[in-house]
């Protein structure tokens, strides 16, 4: 795997740049004035999201649009909790993603060390199997899915939800965990069977800590799913007060979205809703580029 | 032989022990929704009533409902545009970004900000951009000088128009991209140099077969995806105008959670499966022509 690091200061150089001086300068400026122009196309959405959130009725609707808010007006954000129970949406989706993330960070390792380091008859089927079930659109499972769980009852509730993740935690994961722990050396696990070690003793002294950044990269990725998922909520939650921020955010649309005066509070709650994503991706952004580079180029 | 044959007998249990999580998932979330899903396909099932037996009725329906024609070809064209100008897109600001230059580290994760935004929260943003009388985008595009398009109200458009917000999402390979311009040895480029190759020749003989199985991954990961697109027309189009959004998914979900035509929805699902196995296949047969695995 390439280790890329947003942060890399020491970047190898490009021909290109370091050939002439003079050529160089010049196209560095050039470059920097193409990616530039481009970085303001790629982040304007995001800066006009926030800039309306910002703004006063009637500044939202003004011909032709400003992009600075003129005063700063707070009041969208404020007023938006009479029409979104966003609390009450924050916490449901919490109640998921932290159930998720638990269930997908407790067994994915489990079944990951099967794979990679023990050895039981069908073992290789299984893990084509694995590697098939990943070619299947949900789509096709969706629908039998909804009727299982509508059987269990299960639909109105955050079951659905999160149960799944408990058994494997996704084919994906898996395998991922898998891949990283063949490359490591069977000594290391026949010396502490000489000592007297088990199978739970090696997995938990051993194995989990040496797949720690794998474990990260997962969890990062099933934090970002669970918090995103739309399709999911959308068919398994009926009742307004169990919806997660994602579904709140659609019915706030759909109330709202006619009625051009609550704008500026749609794109507040839009503005908050992105937050602890772009949050969690500046915190850990190298283990986050890393598991994308990881995921883009392995699988 | 007998201490041997109870220790191997030990770690297929204990294999057998940690890997059944996912056995019992695999059996519960996907072997029986399959087996499921391939009878209902057969069946007319709308959950208040025990389903009928239909056989192939519901994949005959298909084949005359105007509907399921007009849906593949939303798909088709989504597809077809939005596929390929990512990567193209997602390529080019690689390259820009595989520099050292000042500042890398801040363009980099501005172009990458975008590909994590909820769709969710993505389609609310662009839905306010598209506004017809006060959307951002007609202002800018007027402030070119240019006519603006109807962007979502003109069914000629209303592709195009989630077809430019998928782009702002290019980003997302780009990363991948720089990964794969990195492994690429300097010594290629430099030994080019000497020859007296140019920029284009050196980006068509060394770069593109080089980076080569990276593309082909992202146009297979690409092709799954987009064949799979849904929130963006159930948010901002809910299809329209004149069906000209309905894309595949879309349609499906309606059967199935509007109409709650339960097999009919399933069909739609294998149709679906067929389509992406044959888009699949027939990638991995022409990647024999274009992708070089020798480097990497």
């Amino acid at each position: 795997m390439a280790s890329l690091d947003l942060s890399n200061r020491q970047a190898d150089k490009t021909i290109r740049y370091s050939a002439k001086g003079f050529r160089a300068g010049w196209s560095s400026a050039v470059q920097h004035a193409v990616l530039l122009a481009g970085s303001i196309i790629f982040v304007f959405p995001l800066l006009w999201l926030v800039s309306t959130s910002l703004k006063s009725e009637l500044q939202v609707f003004k011909v032709p649009p400003e992009l600075i808010p003129k005063p700063f007006e707070w009041s969208n954000y404020v007023d938006m909790w009479t029409y979104f129970p966003f609390f009450q949406f924050l916490e449901n989706t919490m109640i998921i993603v932290v159930l998720s993330m638990a269930g997908v960070l407790v067994t994915a390792p489990l079944v990951g060390y099967a794979f990679a380091r023990l050895r039981w008859p069908g073992r290789d089927l299984s893990f084509m199997l694995l590697l098939a079930t990943m070619m299947l659109p949900s789509q096709v499972t969706m629908i039998p899915l909804y009727l299982l769980f509508n059987q269990l009852g299960w639909v109105n509730t955050f079951l659905p939800l999160w149960v799944p993740a408990w058994f494997g935690g996704g084919a994906f994961n898996v395998f991922l965990i898998r891949q990283f722990l063949m490359s490591i050396p069977r000594d290391l696990e026949e010396s502490a069977f000489i000592d007297g070690g088990g199978y739970a003793t090696i997995y938990v002294r051993i194995m989990l800590p040496l797949i720690q950044p794998v474990i990260m990269t997962i969890a990062i990725f099933q934090f970002m799913g669970a918090w995103n998922d739309f399709v999911g909520p959308l068919i398994y939650l009926n009742d307004q007060s169990k919806f997660t921020l994602s579904l709140g955010l659609r019915v706030f649309q759909q109330q709202t979205g006619n009625s051009q005066g609550e704008i500026g509070m749609m794109m507040a709650a839009t503005t908050i809703m992105i937050i602890p994503v772009i949050a969690f991706f500046f915190l850990a952004q190298k283990k986050f580029i890393e598991g994308v580079v990881l995921t883009g180029i392995k699988a | 032989m007998g201490k041997r044959n109870s220790m191997m007998r030990k770690e297929a249990m204990v294999g057998y022990l940690f890997a059944s999580p996912w056995f019992i998932g695999l059996v519960l979330f996907t072997l029986f929704p399959i087996a499921a899903s391939i009878r209902y396909s057969f069946m007319d099932y709308n959950i208040l009533q025990p389903p009928v037996w239909v056989g192939l009725d519901n994949y005959k329906a298909l084949f005359q409902d105007e509907l399921f024609w007009i849906s593949l070809y939303n798909t088709f064209y989504y597809v077809f545009l939005s596929v390929p100008l990512t990567m193209i897109i997602g390529l080019a600001i690689a390259m820009l970004l595989n520099a050292d230059i000042k500042g890398i580290a801040l363009y980099r994760t501005l172009y990458y900000m975008p590909s994590i935004v909820p769709l969710v929260a993505a389609s609310i943003l662009w839905a306010w951009m598209f506004d017809p009388n006060f959307g951002i985008l007609t202002n800018i595009v007027q402030f070119f000088g240019l006519p603006a398009p109807g962007w979502l109200s003109d069914p000629a458009w209303a592709k195009n128009s989630l077809i430019l917000m998928s782009l702002w999402g290019a980003g997302g390979g780009m990363i991948i991209y720089l990964a794969g311009l990195k492994n690429i040895p300097k010594v290629y480029y430099e030994a080019a140099e000497i020859d007296g190759a140019g920029v284009i020749h050196r980006f068509f003989k060394i770069t593109l077969p080089l980076l080569s199985p990276t593309l082909f991954f992202q146009l297979i990961i690409g092709i799954i995806g987009s064949f799979q697109v849904f929130t963006q027309s159930f948010m901002i189009t809910g299809g329209g105008p004149n069906d000209s959004t309905l894309f595949y998914v879309l349609y499906l979900y309606n059967n199935a959670f509007r109409f709650w035509k339960m097999g009919y929805a399933s069909a739609l699902a294998w149709v679906l499966f067929v389509i992406i196995m044959v888009f699949t296949w027939i990638n991995f047969k022409l990647s024999k022509k274009w992708v070089h695995y020798d480097q990497m």
